[in-house]
């Protein structure tokens, strides 16, 4: 019998992670992996941080060196996407017509940005940042710009603006809710981060959309809000949500809702085809019921839990999920998901810009936010991989403990 | 260019040049050093790039932030004394002959 095949659709963390984790795990067969995009896998998060700023360079973008795949027996296709899944001839097809036959397949397809269904979006300057030929525009064009708009004030938005604004640029966030990075902190931290973002120079719209977006020869000049205000732009960023890359998985037949649908093993319902990433919608113990996460912490552990499994250990999985993001001297730190909160308690000094929010359902922990408190942020994670006791009135008295508390959780029998 | 060696848990030695203003976690990954993970690609969120630094070449290395005292918490093999995240340990002339030994495991 020939040695088995493992193809994975997606050159992104998560793909990277199944590659490098699999021989890692014992794994004798052959392993291929394509991505859509021209470049070497490389690392999202800096993107937004310390690339767009200038800060790193290209070379520590790279996840690995190009060396390094046919060292560890790596089929690497890079700029060839994904095209069709045969389930029962168990075939790939990819858009330049080549065919991969596969045992095992691994859908790491990601997600692609949402586009603004506006008038004028299609002007030169209305940009994205997901790729780095993106961040590359961006980067070039931030060397120039007098005023900046940014729709959408996620995590991706508002690092932007912290890059922007420190280049003296006039800096606009116009977010259509009243709460920026609502979707995933506390009212408590995003209120914190408005302010910061306010005391840095740059204004934000809370609660407005935009209307259209305006040019003069194919180039973008402004943006009107829902309320009628105009305002001038010579570079506009987009960064309103994702949509997951789901389509190559629903037209092989497999389940999608808010992306690919996986079971706790993150196997679809093919069991020789698995989901993970950003593309993957599956059940976790950290939030009520399923949830489809967009993180670096995410897609590691899910492509380490994939590739232990195709070598033979099959285990569910149940990792903590963390998050972080920099912004301006601020950086938040995110332990479990904080959504479905009912209570949330302060520790620490958010006057001095140092404090953690603790956010509880009921009377138990589900996550922890910490903003330049990396103490508390570690402390959550291994709270949170057990049964974490800590009630509200422990997480607000500053003299009680937490790192002995945590500390008595994981040497507890069962924990 | 510093001159880095890089013992593995069985003994073996790799010696890299590490530029200036790069770090040693950097510069294992790029040239393929196992034994080191860096899953978070040096933003100081994982503990996957954890290295014992020869004990008394400490003084040669950058002090710790809090950041990074922190996240020692986290090494999967035991932290010690001399334990740091060699994406801290960005290369300066200081660093010429600095030896680093590998933990058993990094996940």
């Amino acid at each position: 019998m020939p040695p088995p095949v493992v193809a994975i659709v997606g050159a992104g963390q998560a793909g990277f992670q199944v590659a490098a984790s699999l021989h890692q795990e014992g794994f004798a067969g052959r392993v291929v992996l394509i991505g859509d995009e021209p470049a070497l896998p490389y690392q999202r998060p800096p993107l937004s941080k310390s690339y767009l700023a200038g800060q790193s360079g290209l070379d520590e973008l790279w996840l690995r060196p190009a060396e390094f795949y046919p060292k560890q027996q790596i089929d690497l296709v890079c700029g060839d996407a994904a095209a069709a899944i045969d389930r029962e001839k168990r075939l790939l097809r990819l858009a330049s017509g080549r065919e991969i036959a596969w045992d095992h397949l691994v859908l790491a397809t990601g997600a692609r940005n949402r586009m603004l269904a506006v008038p004028g979006a299609e002007l030169d300057g209305v940009l994205a940042l997901r790729t780095l030929a993106e961040t590359d525009i961006l980067r070039r064009r931030l060397e120039e710009v007098r005023d900046v708009i940014v729709v959408g004030a996620g995590f991706i938005g508002l690092e932007f603006a912290s890059v922007a604004i420190e280049r003296d640029a006039n800096v606009h966030i116009i977010e259509i809710t009243h709460h920026p990075m609502g979707r995933v902190v506390s009212a408590q931290t995003s209120e914190f981060f408005t302010k910061a973002h306010l005391g840095w120079g740059t204004e934000v719209l809370l609660g407005t959309g935009v209307r259209r977006i305006v040019g003069a020869d194919g180039r973008v000049t402004g943006v009107e809000t829902t309320e009628g205000r105009q305002l001038p732009a010579d570079l506009v960023l987009i960064c309103i949500g994702v949509i997951p890359n789901a389509e190559l998985a629903h037209d092989a037949g497999l389940s999608i809702d808010n992306g690919v649908v996986v079971d706790e093993y993150l196997v679809t319902a093919d069991p020789a085809i698995f989901a993970i990433g950003d593309c993957a919608n599956f059940p976790t113990p950290f939030a009520d019921g399923r949830v489809r996460l967009e993180s670096v912490q995410n897609a590691v552990d899910q492509g380490r839990c994939v590739a232990a499994h195709i070598a033979g250990k099959r285990e569910p999985f149940r990792k903590v999920p963390w998050f972080w993001t920099d912004q301006g001297d601020l950086k938040l730190q995110i332990a479990g998901i904080t959504a479905s909160h009912d209570r949330a308690v302060t520790r620490g000094d958010p006057a001095g810009g140092q404090f953690s929010v603790f956010c509880f359902r009921g009377e138990r922990l589900i996550g922890v936010e910490s903003v330049n408190r990396p103490a508390d942020h570690v402390t959550a994670r291994r709270l949170l991989a057990g049964d974490p006791g800590l009630s509200p009135d422990q997480a607000a008295d500053q003299s009680y403990d937490l790192r002995a508390h945590a500390r008595r959780v994981a040497s507890s029998p069962g924990a | 260019m510093p001159k880095v060696t890089y013992v593995h848990p069985d003994g073996a030695r790799d010696v890299l040049d590490v530029p200036v203003g790069t770090s040693v976690m950097r510069a294992a990954i790029m040239n393929g050093i196992d034994g080191i993970v860096a899953e978070c690609g040096g933003e100081m969120m994982c503990a996957t790039c954890h290295v014992y630094v020869e004990p008394d070449q400490l003084g040669r290395t950058p002090p710790q932030s809090d950041d990074e005292k922190a996240m020692l918490e986290f090494t999967a093999s035991e932290r010690k004394a001399n334990s740091r995240l060699s994406c801290q340990l960005v290369a300066t002339d200081e660093f010429e002959g600095l030896v680093v030994y590998l933990p058993e495991t990094q996940v």
